[in-house]
């Protein structure tokens, strides 16, 4: 679990302090907003359009039930009951007034957690995979070294302004549960031809208005390595990029512009001045963090409860078909609870939700709760035995649908309904498109399929790395929808391609369906999903069924 | 001859609880867009802004946008402004749960 330090204990506390007294000068009017705004970014704290909106810190996702129920109970005292889990791993308050966010904050110190580097052009909540510790599949717990790479970067005195926003993420398979791929700099754990551990580095990921594919910049570091060669990456970017234009300043577009060969050997000529200044002691960190994520002491128990419900119940079958992934340890799995009923706001919990979750995380799955870019809620340690319990208590709180990885699951960021930043609205259109798959009862039959949406160029809501995404956009003052087909966040990973004129928010529905069901008649079978038909017929037939008249007309 | 000018509003936001304000004629902040100054001059509209911000103790990011007198008042033009009058479209939350 991820702790506080010394250090974090400390200057949380006295960053709070600071924030109460900067509140009070703005309140009181010695501060201009122009003076006060940096200070409350630095601090999570955005204007929305309705309202301010508090950005919470869920650092690799990772929570305890201690954790969520304090989330739960700031959602009742200080906002109007519910809380918004983001695309970031965070979460997000969404009515919060300006006089309380000191109280709010220290109610968050209380639990050890905070809002610093949600905002700004620092390096952000470093991110990882949601399985940590728990899928199958890994070579190791990608989150030591995303709480590394955390505390070497908070209040870096290098690392504070950055010509943009910077973000890390650690995946630990070959799988990609994290979209390592779009992110600035991506560290996968991996094992060499000898067996060592090390990291392969993904560098200039991102979506946004220039969507690139992170590049490899090397295959294997070795594991000491890590802090020295991250340090040089930096630096490189902060000595080459671009600082003229907001848009030019990522790092993708000084990759982009100098090559990967040319980055890489300046990061190897950095890396090599860099090193010896590292007396080993980021090892000795490691070797501690380590210890703070211990696994869970597995439960030995007979696994009739689970295999009876499996027979009896169809209900749970289903849940337990769609939303179970694999465990390392096979009497145990992965339960991904949804919070995407269908027609509800994708991401949202409301506080009685979470103390559910809570309370089911301390009574069956060793007390670990973790938040998925996806927006969903994962149980990541929970003996089947135990299931059949925790899925009836789900049931009655909304918590219990079955879509995870389904049309209906999908990735939507806040849009106009709350970001001061959109042009158009998401999350009505993911609820319509939710409600309306339901209804056709066509989902399991869909199969696999990852739809986004964002509600803005700056992709929030990964559109660009959606099978379908779906952009929003202002056309002359009405919103209008762009999809684009063929888009993917693994291992895979590709950006979408646009797939013709923009819907108005009236015909983005039935164009879904028609792309649906489109796919449905071409696949080869229902083992083929939509990605893997697109990838094997190309975009031809997915943009005839998205366009029935253009092709009509080309024909005649 | 010079374009024809949008008649405006001033928007703003709330300081102490981000609710979005409108400037009346009378130099009061009111929560309800019928209630703003309907501004049909180029000049007296960046006037306006400039009183706006000099009330920053009060409100955040002052702007003018574009509206249109309808029967009650004044109107909102574009879809962001006229979320703003209501709140957001997924739950019943800001303006519209107060009407
Ligand atoms: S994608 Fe745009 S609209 Fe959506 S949350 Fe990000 S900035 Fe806001």
């Amino acid at each position: 679990m991820y702790k506080y330090n010394e250090f974090d204990e400390a200057f949380v506390r006295e960053r709070n302090r600071q924030f109460a007294n900067q509140v009070e000068r703005r309140i009181d009017g010695t501060l201009t907003e122009e003076e006060f705004r940096p200070l409350r970014l630095m601090n999570g704290l955005y204007l929305q359009l309705h309202a301010y909106m508090l950005r919470v810190a869920i650092p690799y996702g990772t929570l305890d039930s201690a954790k969520m129920r304090q989330l739960a109970m700031i959602a009742d005292k200080f906002d109007k009951g519910y809380g918004h889990f983001t695309t970031r791993q965070n979460i997000q308050y969404n009515w919060p007034k300006l006089p309380e966010v000191p109280a709010i904050l220290d109610a968050l110190a209380d639990v050890e957690m905070h809002a610093l580097q949600t905002s700004g052009n620092t390096i952000r909540n470093v991110t990882s995979d949601h399985f940590a510790g728990a899928a199958a599949d890994e070579i190791a717990d990608p989150r030591p070294v995303a709480e590394l790479l955390r505390q070497w970067s908070t209040d870096h005195p290098e690392f504070q302004f950055l010509g943009r926003k910077f973000k890390f993420a650690v995946g630990a398979s070959e799988h990609d549960r994290a979209v390592l791929r779009a992110h600035d700099v991506a560290v996968q754990i991996v094992k060499n031809d000898a067996g060592e551990t090390g990291y392969k580095i993904f560098v200039g990921g991102g979506l946004g208005r220039t969507p690139m594919i992170g590049k490899v910049l090397t295959d294997f570091l070795p594991a000491k390595d890590l802090l020295p060669y991250c340090e040089a990456i930096l630096t490189v970017y902060n000595t080459l990029g671009r600082r003229d234009n907001k848009y030019k300043a990522r790092i993708k577009i000084t990759v982009h512009e100098n090559g990967i060969d040319e980055y890489r050997r300046l990061v190897d000529e950095q890396f090599a001045l860099i090193r010896p200044t590292f007396s080993g002691v980021d090892q000795e960190m490691l070797k501690e963090i380590e210890g703070h994520f211990p696994a869970p002491t597995y439960i030995n128990a007979p696994l009739d409860a689970y295999d009876a419900a499996y027979e009896a119940d169809p209900v749970f079958r289903a849940w337990a078909d769609t939303n179970l992934s694999a465990h390392k340890n096979d009497n145990y799995a992965i339960a991904t609870i949804s919070i995407k009923a269908h027609g509800e706001t994708p991401g949202d919990a409301t506080s009685e939700q979470m103390r559910v979750m809570a309370d089911l995380a301390e009574e069956y799955a060793h007390n670990e709760l973790r938040i998925s870019h996806e927006q969903n809620v994962i149980l990541p340690h929970v003996h089947k035995s135990n299931l059949p319990a925790i899925h009836a208590r789900l049931k009655e709180h909304g918590l219990a649908t079955a879509n995870f990885g389904l049309i209906s699951d999908i990735i939507a960021c806040p849009g106009m309904d709350y970001c001061a930043l959109a042009t158009a609205r998401s999350i009505p259109v993911a609820q319509e498109i939710a409600l309306r798959f339901d209804e056709l009862k066509l989902e399991h039959e869909i199969g696999e399929l990852k739809l986004k949406i964002s509600g803005c160029i700056n992709a929030c809501g990964h559109h660009h790395v959606g099978h379908i995404g779906i952009l929003g956009l202002d056309r002359a003052g009405v919103e209008n929808y762009q999809i684009t087909l063929g888009g993917d966040g693994s291992e895979n990973a590709a950006v979408g391609e646009r797939a013709g004129p923009g819907f108005a928010y009236d015909e983005l529905v039935p164009a879904i369906e028609r792309l649906i069901k489109g796919y449905l008649e071409v696949r080869e079978d229902a083992s083929e999903t939509f990605i893997q038909a697109y990838r094997r017929l190309g975009s031809a037939p997915f943009k005839a069924a998205l366009y029935p008249d253009a092709t009509k007309k080309n024909a005649a | 001859m010079a374009r024809k000018f949008t008649p405006k509003v001033v928007t703003a936001n709330d300081l102490l609880d981000g609710d979005v304000i409108y400037l009346t004629a009378t130099n009061e902040w009111s929560r309800d867009h019928a209630d703003a100054q309907l501004i049909e001059d180029e000049a007296l509209a960046e006037e306006r802004l400039a009183h706006a911000a000099g009330d920053f103790a009060r409100l955040v990011g002052p702007y003018l946008a574009d509206a249109v007198a309808g029967e009650n008042g004044p109107e909102p033009v574009h879809f962001r402004e006229a979320f703003r009058t209501r709140g957001p479209s997924n739950y019943n939350h800001g303006k519209q749960a107060e009407a």
